[in-house]
Order: structure tokens, then C-alpha cells, then sequence
């Protein structure tokens, strides 16, 4: 017998840590579901549910709360993914977002309120799910520093912040009234570098966009836009420029900043990241619309 | 301003493969930090993220601007708002409690818990604290061991935290006086000691300047300890600690994919695993030995405490969630009634007597609390009288489980010895406490078997014994009925007994009084003696309020199935307040009696009770042949 026992990385700890809130919400829930945004943060997911349950499949499905608007990679590998591990994927669009056509470019904040907001409510309900995992960390943004792991939702889908409950040690009090619903955040406590770390030491497939290549861009508003589809409506004067840019993080292609860069392999990505000096989330609009955005629209239901 | 010791990495550049290998084989650190916002905890938060690397150039800038307009350190940066937001958040009346922040040096990932002060600072430390291996109690150089200093280390020891460091903050303000420092942490040796705390590290800092933060300040020569960062990159863990303690796994989920299949999932809590390892299954005790760990990256010769598995055993033996597998010649103890310390995290007070689901491990068993044996005053820790503890009190109380649970003293495993308590109504988490030791009442007060069973004393009788609970409103008329019920039941040659409220007031019950907790209490003991009276085979009519269902419930479910009949004696309020036969309305009214059901005590109608009574329909004679018809039939 060896007397040598394995000294836990801090990767390995939370790993530990994410698949024992997995495997708390399938002990408790009863119908969960696993929200997949095809990100980086969801192909880490994914990742940890396949472990948390092998041998079996991750017992639930992933959905998919679509808006039309992300990159045609994004769809390419998210059917990819589900397929390979095994699980149902489900995907939903809000009907009236779909009827009236609501899209980025003419609809403003209506549009994530409309696709993903309200889309996601009627899906959570369409199915009747009572628990859904969500790829959102507390490092990204200071409103979310204190989110719960398991945040609670009333039967409207509406997030309390006055209401929570407190988490102590590795206990997390699931229990919770018929109607009533929790998102549940597995990988609260990694960091982006967490994130790309792990990518790369478990060789986890993740969306090119990540990596540079020469894509057909115009710059906006201090952003730089891909022209991904036929539907990018060019301004007056606006020509579509090959750059090599990559994205730090993936949403609608029109609302989706790329930054310029040379990083093309995953080594490349994490040292650009380390060596950079801007804040993950710049590159999307959404955070730019009003102070204390995000604590505002994760109270009307957003993740 | 100097610039960040802990700058990049120069390998990012150079070697980035070189660097990724180097990173991963990082440890984690979980940390708290206590101190009011006066004592600069703010500050020393922002100044080892600044440290560390983790604030970008468009966080900087921004807080910069900031510390122009509102920062209080003139122009240079303050530190404290990158982690403060809290105006925002009172504003928008959101609960300001724990916050998690994320920092790592070249050897550890750090996730320190941020607990701001405040009304609500003993639940939140109390929360902040659960997940930490080490915890930072901040002392104002200027102002000494104060009274929070007491309260945080309590909390800190309370929650069993080995390292704590004494960070003796604002030197720079003292003059960087090695008297000031050595004064400060000759008071807290003396209080520390008296608390249990017997090692800790004391080390004078300025999380404005930057003393001793990163590495050894040229500022206080005459301090030879290390500096806060390179003291956190060294402490020992406490996962290090637990993989050296008998292997225990609650079991979370039973794995089981196909018929060829069948393994135990969790989180091992504390010790090490390897295939062939003899195991015990608790509270069954049967073993089994470990076959494989199972895991999707192939299996593991070993698995240590931290590590999340999946166990297959060589026995098809029981084994569900909520059970323990642990090391076959050194299991857990099993019990069902403790010691604990609780702290109460609910705006409503702790309902000695009432069940509570706890949850401990990945268990879920229903516990009613005992009365508290005393309460604890946090600031001057003290041992108070207590009937019950409300928001942010500890205590010291016993627990009963429904039924006997594994478990360890919480100074030897977190995970099980600690618990949280939620309601049942509402479903909140409204406690959480930390178990001492079991009581040996359980174990060696054995039922006595007598030989005249229940049977024979109702056979006897020639009836089947009841409880028939009368609840409903003050003046709703169930003495009344349950009078005339009573002398129905006795003419009809079966053997009664009548508990009224008030009656059973003059004598069990005459040291309670009328708040909730004492409410819980009254009914609790009605309920038992009940059942004593069932057991002797009588059918026992009883006039109660009893205001709560979760009282009710429990007496129901005391009694064996089916000898629980709740009748609820249905009056509107207005009708028995109208009727008022004992003049008590007419003194809630007026203020003269508090805690009055209906007027300023709530009363929880039955849901699906056994028989509704209408008395603005029905006669007490009525009411009465309409209970017996029911029994009856």
C-alpha cells in the first residue's frame, strides 16, 4: 500500500464541487434540465455532467432557448455536442418573437428580453422543469458575487434578492413548493482562467470562434461586428473587412464584439487572455445598457 | 503607488505550454475575512486583487475615476470601492450578505468570502465561514481589540476554522510602532485562549500602503513573520488534514444505467478509498468491500477526500441515498439525539417542539429542537436564559431525529456534523447548527417491553381507542361540545377522557405561556399524553386552539394510524368574537391580552380534516351525535 495520497489541484477541487451540486439537483429535482448556450462555459458544463453520471447519460436533457441570431458554428457544434453525449437537446423559440420578427438590429433590448427572457420562461414552462443549470460564474460581473448556487424562482419566475437562502458547507436546501423553480449555477466559483485551463487539460470541443481566423467584419459603435449571414444589414457606407479577429465570449452574432488576434490554438487563446487588460464582458452590448443591468433583468427572470 | 509584485508571469509570453503545465498544478484556498468596513477589510480585498493581477485596465480606470469623486483617500486609488458596491445595492433593497471574489497567485487559486457588517453579520459570517480552511480577523491598529473582534473570532472558532490570522491593519496610521502591534496582540492571546483559540498568526499590515502584503514591508524591520500573501500561498489545507481521517461517503445518487451496473455516487467527505478496501454501510452496518472507482477518464487506484466518485461494492447490499459507506473497522457513530449548537437565520423564532426537516450530509430526516439550554450573547459571550432563539442568535440545544442518522461530531467532519435546518411550511433555510455529541439517552434507555399490550388494555374496554382533536378558534365551542360528546360516549359504555386547554393550563402546562414556542410546547405535551392514554386504551376527547398544522400534524403523527381524528370546530371569527363568552375578545381588542388567536396570533385552519363541525348550523347536542355518527357508522 502506498502511503502517497493525490494532492487535489484547485481544478480538481472544483470539478469535485461542480458535479456534487449536479448530482444534489438529480437527487432532488424532478424534472431538471441543463441550459446550453453552445459558450465555453456550457462545453465546460457538459463536460461535467458526462463525468458526474458515467456510466449512464446525464439524466436530462439540454435546451437550447434560441434566438435565431447566434453564429452558424455555434448551431453546427451544439447539435454536435448533444448528440455525443447521448442526451435529448431541445430547442425553443418564443412564437411571438418568431411571428413578429423581432431581431437584433431594429428591436434594441427587446430583442434579448424577447428571445431570451420571456423564450426561456415559456420554455422552463413548456416542459415544466423545476430546475435548470446554468453556465453563469461570479466572477463575471459583481452582481452576480453573491448569487446563490441554487437561486429560486417563484411560480412567475421572478428572482427575489431579498429571498434567498443562505448555503452553508456543501448543503444546498433544494426543497421548495409546487410551481416554485431553481436555476442552479454548478461552476460559480471558476474563473475564466479556470474555464480555458480546463478546457485545455481535458480537451474539450469548443466553438472555432474562439480561435482566430480571417472573418468578414465591420466595426460599429466601438465594436467590432462579424458579418456572419446575409441578414447583417450594412450601413450606408459599411463594407464588410477581412480581419483576424476571434471572440472572448459567444452570443447573437449582431451584438457579439470580436477582438482582433493572432491566437489560433487554445495555448495562444489563454495567453492572449492572461496578457490582456480589458474585462471579459466588454464585448457584449448587453451589459452597457443601463446601470445594474444585469441585476434588473435576472430579477425579471433573465439567467 | 507601487506596482503589483505579482505581476505576470513572464513565462505567459515566453513559454505559454511551459506556463499551462506550471498552472495546473495549483492548490485552492477558501478564506474569510472579518472586519467591519472602518477596519479597511474593503481596502485589503481590492489591494490583493490589485496584487494579483485580477483588475484589468478598464476596472482600473474606472476606479480611479472613482476614487476622485467619492473615494475617501484623496487622490489616490481607493481600493475599497472595487469591492464595495453596497450604496447600489441598499438602494435597491437588495439582502447584502456574502460575496465570493476570485484571486490567484503563481501557487493557489483564492476564493475569499466577503461578508459585509451590518444587522444581519452573525448569518452571514456564519455562511462566509462554513467553506473556509483559514479566516483573517482584522484589527484598527488604532483602536485595539474591540467587541466585534470578540464576536468574530467566536464565529470563527464556533465554525471550527484552524488558521486564523490576526492581521493588526492601518500601521501606517500608528507610525508603524512595534508597541502599538505587540500591545494589541498581548490583549487578544488573553481573550483568544479563553475562547478555545490557542494558535494563530498575528501580523501588522497596511492594506492601504501595502505593508506586508505581498512580501515583508522595509517600513516595520523589527516584524520577522511572513507577509499575508506568501502565508496564504503556505497554510496547510484542510483537505490535506481530512484525507488523513477514516474514509467516510455519504452516498449523494445510486448509478444505475443497465442491470449489470450498480454504483454509489458522492463527495468524499473525509479519508481515502482503493479498490479492495473493506467498507460499512450506515445506520445498516453491513459491509461490502470496493470493487472499482469508477470515473469517465477510466478507473482510479485511489481517491482521496474533496474527490467526487463513484463506488461499485462487491455485495448486492442496501445502500441508498442518504446512507454513509465508510471505513469497515472505523465507521461513524449513529444516533438520534444530539448535542448542537444552532444559529437561528429566520425573521421568525426558533419553535422549540415543532419539526423542522435537517439536512445533513445528503440526508433529509425530520428533528424537532428541545428548548434551548442557553442562548449566547455573541458580543460579551455570555450564557443567556433562552425559550427559544430568534434571527442571528445562537444557542446551545438538543435535537431529536425521527430516526437514527450516521453522523460525526462536527470538530471532526464538516460534512457530517453539520446541518441545516429548514421549515416545513415555507421551506426555507431557517437554521443551521453543528453537532457536539450524541446523547446517550438514546442508546441506552431502551423501550421497556411490557407484557399487557395496548391490545389487551383496549380489548378490555371493549373499544378501539381514539384521539378526537377539537381544534378551532377561542370560543368556537369545543369545551362545550366536546362535553356533551364525552357524556354521549360514556352513556354508551366506552371508557373516555376529557384534556381541556384550560384545564391542562392549572397543571402540566402552567409554566408556559402564550407565545408561539410555548404554544408548540403546550400541544406537544397534550399530544404525548394522549398517546399515553391510547396506549391504556381510552378514546381521549381533547379542547384545544391548537393553532398550527405542523403542531397538529405532529401529533397526528404520534398516534398510530388511523386513531387521529381532527375535528375542526368551524366558527368565523366575528361569531366567536360576537359570542365572547369569556370576555377575552373584548381584552385582545383592547390590547389587554397579546398573542390572542385570531386577533393578533395567526390560526392555520385544518386542510382535510377527518370532520368539519358548522356551529352556526349545528348545536352542541347536534355537533356531538354528528361525531359519533361519523366514529360510528
Amino acid at each position: 500500500m502506498t502511503h502517497t495520497l493525490p494532492t487535489l489541484t484547485h481544478l480538481r477541487r472544483l470539478e469535485a464541487e461542480s458535479i456534487h451540486i449536479m448530482r444534489e439537483v438529480v437527487a432532488e429535482a424532478e424534472n431538471p434540465v441543463m441550459l446550453y448556450s453552445v459558450g465555453k462555459d456550457s462545453a465546460v458544463m457538459l463536460h461535467l455532467a458526462k463525468k458526474a453520471f458515467f456510466p449512464s447519460p446525464p439524466p436530462f436533457p439540454l435546451l437550447h432557448v434560441d434566438t435565431t441570431w447566434k453564429f452558424r458554428d455555434m448551431y453546427a457544434l451544439r447539435d454536435k455536442a448533444a448528440a455525443q453525449a447521448g442526451m435529448e437537446l431541445l430547442v425553443y423559440h418564443n412564437p411571438e418573437a418568431l411571428e413578429k420578427g423581432i431581431n437584433p438590429f431594429d428591436h434594441g433590448g427587446l430583442h434579448t428580453d424577447m428571445w431570451k427572457t420571456e423564450g426561456l420562461k415559456q420554455a422552463l414552462d413548456k416542459w415544466g422543469f423545476d430546475a435548470a443549470f446554468g453556465g453563469a460564474r461570479r466572477d463575471e460581473e459583481k452582481s452576480r458575487a453573491k448569487e446563490r448556487v441554487f437561486s429560486f424562482r417563484s411560480a412567475n419566475h421572478r428572482w427575489d434578492p431579498k429571498n434567498q437562502r443562505p448555503e452553508l458547507w456543501r448543503l444546498y436546501n433544494a426543497r421548495k413548493a409546487k410551481g416554485e423553480s431553481m436555476r442552479v449555477f454548478p461552476i460559480s466559483n471558476w474563473t475564466e482562467l479556470d474555464i480555458w485551463q480546463y478546457i485545455h487539460l481535458e480537451g474539450i470541443e469548443i466553438v472555432p470562434l474562439y480561435f482566430s481566423q480571417p472573418r468578414p467584419t465591420v466595426e460599429r459603435d466601438g465594436l467590432i461586428l462579424m458579418v456572419d449571414d446575409e441578414r447583417f444589414r450594412l450601413r450606408d457606407g459599411e463594407e464588410p473587412q477581412m480581419r483576424s479577429v476571434r471572440f472572448r465570449t459567444l452570443g447573437c452574432y449582431p451584438l457579439t464584439g470580436a477582438v482582433e488576434s493572432r491566437a489560433t490554438t487554445l495555448p495562444e487563446v489563454i495567453q492572449e487572455m492572461l496578457l490582456t487588460t480589458t474585462s471579459e464582458r466588454q464585448g457584449r452590448a448587453i451589459d452597457h445598457d443601463q446601470a445594474a443591468s444585469m441585476e434588473k433583468k435576472k430579477q425579471e427572470g433573465y439567467f | 503607488m507601487t506596482d503589483p509584485i505579482y505581476k505576470t508571469d513572464a513565462l505567459i509570453a515566453d513559454d505559454i505550454d511551459a506556463y499551462l503545465v506550471a498552472h495546473q498544478h495549483k492548490t485552492m484556498l477558501r478564506f474569510i475575512t472579518c472586519g467591519s468596513v472602518d477596519d479597511g477589510k474593503s481596502t485589503l480585498i481590492g489591494r490583493l486583487l490589485y496584487e494579483s493581477k485580477m483588475i484589468f485596465e478598464d476596472q482600473l480606470a474606472a476606479l480611479e475615476a472613482d476614487s476622485k469623486r467619492v473615494g475617501t483617500q484623496g487622490q489616490e486609488i481607493d481600493f475599497a470601492l472595487l469591492v464595495d458596491g453596497l450604496a447600489a445595492e441598499r438602494e435597491q433593497g437588495i439582502t447584502i450578505d456574502v460575496a465570493y471574489r476570485f484571486f490567484a497567485t503563481e501557487k493557489r487559486k483564492f476564493i475569499v468570502a466577503d461578508t459585509p457588517g451590518h444587522e444581519q453579520y452573525t448569518r452571514n459570517m456564519v455562511t462566509g465561514a462554513s467553506t473556509a480552511d483559514l479566516a483573517v480577523i482584522l484589527i484598527d491598529a488604532r483602536k485595539g481589540v474591540l467587541t466585534q473582534t470578540r464576536r468574530h473570532s467566536y464565529l470563527v472558532h464556533l465554525l471550527g476554522i484552524r488558521n486564523v490570522v490576526l492581521a493588526v491593519n492601518k500601521m501606517d496610521l500608528v507610525g508603524y510602532e512595534q508597541a502599538v502591534f505587540d500591545r494589541i496582540v498581548a490583549d487578544y492571546t488573553a481573550f483568544a485562549a479563553s475562547i478555545g483559540i490557542t494558535d494563530f498568526t498575528a501580523m501588522p499590515i497596511s492594506g492601504f500602503k501595502g505593508d506586508n502584503i505581498t512580501s515583508n514591508s522595509a517600513n516595520m524591520p523589527w516584524y520577522d513573520g511572513p507577509a499575508l500573501l506568501p502565508l496564504l500561498e503556505t497554510v496547510e489545507l484542510d483537505a490535506t488534514i481530512d484525507q488523513a481521517k477514516p474514509f467516510r461517503l455519504p452516498v449523494q445518487w445510486v448509478n444505475r444505467p443497465n442491470l449489470d451496473f450498480r454504483g454509489f455516487s458522492g463527495l468524499i467527505a473525509t479519508g481515502a478509498v482503493r479498490p479492495g478496501d473493506e467498507i460499512r454501510v450506515l445506520p445498516s452496518g453491513k459491509t461490502s468491500t470496493v470493487t472499482r472507482i469508477v470515473t469517465l477518464d477510466g478507473d482510479l487506484p485511489v481517491a482521496v477526500a474533496g474527490q467526487s466518485v463513484t463506488l461499485c461494492l462487491a455485495d448486492e447490499i442496501d445502500c441508498s441515498r442518504g446512507q454513509v459507506i465508510a471505513a469497515a473497522d472505523s465507521p461513524t457513530e449513529v444516533a438520534d439525539q444530539f448535542e448542537t449548537t444552532i444559529v437561528w437565520m429566520d425573521e421568525n423564532e426558533m419553535l422549540p417542539g415543532r419539526p423542522y426537516w435537517l439536512k445533513i450530509g445528503t440526508q433529509t430526516v425530520s428533528a424537532t429542537i428541545q428548548h434551548p439550554k442557553y442562548q449566547v450573547n455573541v458580543n460579551t459571550l455570555e450564557h443567556l436564559a433562552a425559550k427559544t432563539l430568534d434571527l442571528n442568535a445562537i444557542g446551545v440545544a438538543n435535537i431529536v431525529t425521527d430516526r437514527p442518522i450516521p453522523f460525526e461530531p462536527y470538530a471532526q467532519s464538516r460534512d457530517l456534523g453539520g446541518f441545516i435546518l429548514i421549515d416545513k411550511m415555507t421551506n426555507a433555510t431557517v437554521g443551521a447548527g453543528m453537532i457536539h455529541f450524541a446523547l446517550r439517552r438514546a442508546s441506552n434507555i431502551h423501550w421497556q417491553a411490557t407484557d399487557i399490550s395496548r391490545d389487551v388494555h383496549s380489548g378490555l374496554k371493549n373499544q378501539k381507542p381514539a384521539v378526537l382533536w377539537l381544534t378551532g378558534l377561542s370560543g368556537a365551542g369545543k369545551s362545550t361540545i366536546a362535553n356533551v360528546l364525552e357524556k354521549k360516549l360514556v352513556r354508551m359504555n366506552r371508557h373516555t377522557f376529557l384534556l381541556d386547554g384550560d384545564n391542562v393550563r392549572h397543571g402540566l402546562n402552567k409554566d408556559l405561556g402564550f407565545t408561539d414556542a410555548d404554544r408548540v410546547e403546550n400541544i406537544r405535551r397534550v399530544g404525548e399524553v394522549a398517546k399515553l392514554m391510547t396506549d391504556a386504551g381510552l378514546i381521549v376527547i381533547t379542547a384545544f386552539i391548537s393553532p398550527f398544522r405542523a403542531e397538529r400534524d405532529m401529533v397526528r403523527a404520534m398516534m398510530q394510524p388511523g386513531e387521529f381524528i381532527e375535528i375542526h370546530v368551524d366558527t368565523p371569527l366575528a361569531e366567536a368574537e360576537r359570542r365572547d363568552v369569556k370576555g377575552l375578545y373584548k381584552k385582545a381588542r383592547s390590547g389587554q391580552l397579546k398573542n390572542f388567536t385570531g386577533i393578533d396570533s395567526p390560526y392555520e385552519a385544518p386542510e382535510a380534516p377527518e370532520i368539519r363541525i358548522d356551529t352556526t348550523s349545528l348545536s352542541p347536542e347536534q355537533a356531538a351525535d354528528e361525531i359519533i355518527a361519523r366514529l360510528i357508522p
